[in-house]
């Protein structure tokens, strides 16, 4: 059963070439898939560490955009597009070989990958926030207002929570994008699951089997993480 | 009638280079009610909203039972004074009815939540809503949310109540129900600022009715002589049109 999606490529491959079927190795795959599901844990460690900072980041700074006083406002609109217009790729080069230039000292991969991936998501996620509290009436915030209760009390028992409801969606959005994203660290050497099919695939030249199964394993955990978010959703859903 | 609860003193208010209030004096006494009439854009609600600060006046001064607002402190000062009921009610939907009443007493006013959760009693059976205490605001019909909506701002213990067209967003046969509430507040004594078009209520219980007209107060009297014996043309037209 498990085997199912490599005896289709084999099959797509012999309509390619007739004469030279190609062989799967199955070995290598039962061989590798516990260094891979291993790899797969780092993965979601990172994903998960990323977007719960990220999440904590974007609430501030997506309050921080809309909050009354300039500096604030203008600090945080410059990290969003700052980060939003650099690829994360050169922001993780940054984090792992340009930040010891200015420190002084080596980063441990786990911490650059995990400061990169924090940050960067910070930045979309304060996007959703923002846009997330501008979708709630305007005449919330005002009937809060009018009884006496201050802009953060408002915003804290009021607006929050309704605004909270509504970014689930796009929260599910960021975090998948931030679990295939997170493949990226592979290039400081952090060995997740990429890194380590990689490094698989160097010693066995299985590069057919290994990036199969490497994909597959995204898959599986992307569509845990839609469920749950769809799950997410039924639950908080008032209106 | 006794002392002013609110004054209002040379009032302006731009929207960038629109002048909508070109200069209001008013002043509402202690257990007055005020009904606010104009054609749609003269700046009637904006003068309303300006009285608790929704909208910052551009010039003049607000006086509001002797206090004059200075800053965000003073500001939320007086909006513990003033209660405002909107139009389009603005309950909270994520919270019952009870917990609507009871947010900003508990965290403004700093009193406990049984505290609190009498008061509201208190006010539901004034609105005659104690029994939806529990229910959603989705659950209530437009006439029901509005009763709420009423409670809630009575929750803080106001001393002067603002109505921004508080029917305008019913049905037809949930006006009266609200207007019932109100009468009860005016025979009770609350100093109420009503911007409405409901000419039976203000007939009913307005000490007095102001006419507005392209940001200015143009005319103002008893009911009986604004609705019966109307000076000036415009309101004479205005009037015209909607009775």
């Amino acid at each position: 059963m498990f085997y199912a999606p490599f005896r289709f490529f084999t099959l797509i491959f012999r309509v390619f070439d007739k004469d030279k079927p190609m062989s799967i190795n199955y070995d290598i795959i039962a061989e590798s898939i516990p260094l891979l599901i291993a790899g797969a844990g780092i993965t979601i460690q990172i994903t998960a560490t990323a977007v719960f900072f990220g999440f904590l980041i974007g609430c501030l700074v997506g309050i921080a955009r809309l909050c009354n006083i300039k500096a604030l406002r203008m600090l945080a609109a410059v990290y969003v597009d700052f980060i939003r217009g650099t690829p994360l790729l050169v922001q993780i080069f940054i984090a792992y070989f340009a930040m010891p230039a200015i420190i002084g000292h080596r980063v441990d991969p786990f911490v650059a990958a995990i400061c990169a991936c924090s940050i960067n998501s910070g930045a979309y996620i304060a996007e959703i926030f923002r846009a997330g509290i501008q979708s709630i009436d305007k005449g919330q915030m005002e009937a809060g207002r009018s009884l006496g209760m201050s802009w953060s009390q408002t915003m804290r028992y009021v607006i929050l929570p309704q605004a909270f409801k509504r970014v689930i969606p796009p929260l599910g959005n960021e975090f998948i994008a931030m679990l295939k994203d997170s493949s990226l660290v592979s290039v400081i050497g952090f060995e997740e699951l990429t890194r380590r099919g990689q490094i698989i695939i160097a010693r066995t030249y299985a590069s057919l089997e290994i990036w199969t199964c490497v994909a597959f394993m995204y898959l599986i955990m992307v569509l845990i993480v839609s469920r749950f978010v769809a799950y997410m959703e039924r639950r908080y859903k008032t209106e | 009638m006794s002392k002013d609860m609110i004054k209002l003193t040379n009032l302006h208010k731009y929207f960038g280079k629109l002048e909508v209030l070109k200069g209001i004096d008013l002043t509402i006494a202690e257990g007055e009610v005020l009904v606010i009439i104009g054609p749609s854009g003269c700046g009637k609600s904006t003068m309303l909203r300006c009285i608790n600060y929704l909208e910052e006046p551009t010039d003049g001064t607000i006086e509001i039972d002797g206090m004059i607002v200075k800053g965000d402190e003073g500001i939320n000062e007086l909006r513990k004074e003033v209660g405002m009921v909107f139009q389009r009610f603005n309950l909270f939907p994520h919270m019952t009815v009870m917990e609507n009443l009871t947010l900003a007493p508990i965290n403004v006013r700093g009193i406990s939540k049984a505290e609190a959760e009498e008061t509201a009693k208190k006010y539901l059976t004034t609105v005659g809503m104690l029994e939806k205490a529990n229910a959603y605001p989705e659950q209530l019909s437009g006439g029901q949310q509005q009763r709420v909506a009423i409670a809630r701002a009575l929750c803080m213990r106001p001393k002067v109540l603002l109505f921004d067209e508080p029917t305008s967003a019913l049905d037809p046969e949930m006006v009266k129900e609200v207007l019932d509430v109100m009468v009860e507040l005016a025979e009770e004594g609350m100093t109420m600022a009503c911007v409405t078009h409901e000419m039976g209520f203000a007939r009913e219980v307005a000490d007095r009715v102001i006419f507005i007209h392209d940001g200015k107060i143009l005319e103002q009297g008893t009911p009986e002589e604004i609705f019966d014996h109307p000076k000036e043309a415009r309101t004479q037209d205005f009037l015209s049109k909607i009775l």
